[in-house]
């Protein structure tokens, strides 16, 4: 069996008192896309942030490609150089344009010319559908577009593996389409992905497996249909029940 | 975000009457733009004028005007002071430059985390609180004539040197709490972003939030400038000669008349207004 890109094994992390993450295990496979999905609070985003060493675990390791990255020796630069996250509020840099955000970390993280940054982040932009809007400032873009700029920001460095935190929830409903195609290209070509999601139909769709985040615990994984239409366990059950109520009401 | 203008066209397109209409409301503005305007010269010139009658029948007046506004004087007397007003410009815009380089220092010292700048954080600390607490008058007489009173070899005693110094200190004191307010401005995703984009945290503070900050505290800033170029005259006072408030204070025992410290003040006004102008529009501009 090949090595996972991402291992995470046994990690916990308490804010204070509060435990957010009891102990996870979870290894995601090279080209493959695993959604988290779990109430609010239930620890997605600590996870992922674990994961991109913007957030210190407590016990436990994390590996990227077989190497340990949660040990305290270990520059977090470099391994965040192999990582792309993407956040739920963008968080563009509003004072570049669309296309130096995008080559940001392309020329001063890992050292390529600005022209031939340049040239392969406008494909990249223009493969999510922003052609033409390369000079604009963040601002005068729609979330969705953002929201796509920052997808292709954090692609443009071909990582090893994405991290997606909720990259459409803070998007009016109409917009959530544009950002999930982005993604679902992603998943064309195979990028190797963490998704955390409220959107069960989407996580369905692009996920190879689902995750369960349950007060700490990664309560089930399963291959998506099975965890979605399936479930064993009674509080997943019970999350996505709530979840189709909600969305009747 | 730019909905409207597709919005008036849809109107305007299923509804032909709406480009009178628009011509109307155009017409109607302008009517009372121009009412605007009308009331604000007439109220402008009857304060005005109150004032200065006011100003011009007081019992006062006649030797107020022979000692502050003596024509001849004036004419005598204002390039000396014109000449001597270069000198000020030079320290302002050293002092300045030092000003901003210092500033930014003890901003960038104050904000890091790293255990082994404790040291430069709490001299950083002590130096804002001290510096911003002195009045900068004060500052100018004790830098003037205390380092002067050390005898220390190697250290400066041209009084325009002291004086640059201690309005350096005061002013980088000020200045680097601006900069720290805009670095604290700076939302916290936005140093995260950077760091996940792969960046050291060196050059997320070059490339994300240094320039963030320093756009948000540009107002504060040329605030401070404008301030600092008022206070250059303070360096009068250490014995600096050659210097617009000096020269007119001179000028004025030579002629037992105030007329010469109204053209230094004029002198001040010339550069101050016009930062004060840019300084608006600046502001205005940014607000797009
Ligand atoms: N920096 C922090 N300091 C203290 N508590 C935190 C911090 N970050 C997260 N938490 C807490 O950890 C818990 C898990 O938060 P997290 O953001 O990971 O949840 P989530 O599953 O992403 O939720 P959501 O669906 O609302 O995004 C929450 O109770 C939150 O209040
Ligand atoms: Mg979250």
């Amino acid at each position: 069996m090949s090595t996972p890109v991402i291992d995470i094994r046994g990690v916990t992390k308490a804010f204070g008192e509060r435990e957010v993450l009891k102990g996870i295990d979870l290894a995601v496979d090279e080209h493959e896309a695993v959604a988290l999905i779990g109430a609010s609070g239930s620890g997605k985003s600590t996870l992922l942030r674990c994961i991109d060493l913007l957030t210190e675990i407590d016990d436990g390791d994390i590996l990227l490609d077989g190497e340990v990255t949660t040990d305290p020796s270990v520059d977090p630069v470099g391994v965040r150089r192999n990582l792309g996250f993407v956040f739920q509020s963008f968080n563009l840099f509003p004072h570049l344009n669309v296309v130096e955000n995008v080559t940001l970390g392309v020329t001063r993280a890992h050292g390529i010319g600005k022209d031939e940054a340049r040239e392969s982040a406008i494909a990249i932009l223009g493969r999510f559908g922003l052609e033409g809007r390369e000079e604009e400032r963040p601002r005068n873009l729609s979330g969705g577009q953002q929201q796509r700029v920052a997808i292709a920001r954090a692609f443009a460095t071909r990582p090893r593996a994405m991290l997606l935190d909720e990259v459409t929830s803070a998007l009016d409903p109409e917009l959530v389409g544009e950002v999930l195609a982005a993604v679902r290209d992603l998943k064309e070509e195979g990028v190797t992905m963490l998704i955390a999601t409220h959107e069960m139909g989407f996580a369905r769709e692009v996920a190879d497996r689902v995750g369960f985040l349950h007060e700490g615990r990664l309560l089930e994984v399963g291959p998506s249909e099975q965890l979605l239409e399936g479930p064993r366990e009674e509080a997943t059950r019970k999350f996505l029940r709530r979840l189709l109520d909600a969305r009747r009401v | 975000m730019d909905a409207p203008e597709t919005g008036s066209e849809q109107v305007a397109g299923a509804v032909p009457v709406t480009v009178d209409r628009r011509a109307e409301r155009a017409a109607a503005q302008r009517a009372k733009d121009r009412r605007g305007t009308l009331v604000a010269t007439i109220s402008t010139i009857v304060v005005l004028g109150a004032l200065t009658a006011l100003t011009v029948t007081s019992a006062g007046w006649p030797s107020v005007k022979e000692k502050f506004f003596d024509w001849d004087v004036f004419v005598d007397t204002f390039p000396d002071i014109a000449r001597a007003f270069w000198l000020d410009i030079r320290v302002f815009v050293t002092v300045e430059i030092a000003v901003l380089i210092l500033g930014l220092i003890v901003a960038l010292v104050r904000v890091t985390t790293s255990p082994a700048l404790f040291p430069g954080r709490l001299i950083a600390f002590a130096y804002t609180t001290l510096f911003r607490g002195i009045p900068t008058i004060l500052l100018v007489y004790l830098v003037g004539f205390g380092i002067p009173g050390l005898q220390l070899t190697g250290l400066p005693t041209e009084p325009v040197i002291l004086g640059g110094i201690a309005l350096t200190l005061s002013y980088g004191a000020y200045v680097a709490e601006v900069y720290r307010a805009g670095l604290r401005s700076v939302h916290p995703g936005q140093r995260e972003a950077a760091l996940a984009a792969g960046l050291t945290e060196q050059q997320t503070m070059r490339h994300v939030v240094l320039p963030q900050a320093i756009r948000a505290v540009g107002p504060p800033l040329l605030n401070d400038f404008i301030a600092l170029q008022k206070d250059v005259a303070l360096i009068a006072i250490i014995g600096v000669t050659g210097e617009a408030f000096r020269q007119a204070q001179i000028a004025t025992l030579d002629n037992f008349n105030y007329t010469p410290l109204l053209g230094a003040a004029l002198l001040y006004l010339a550069v101050t207004i016009p930062c004060a102008y840019l300084l608006e529009r600046w502001e205005r501009s940014r607000d797009d």
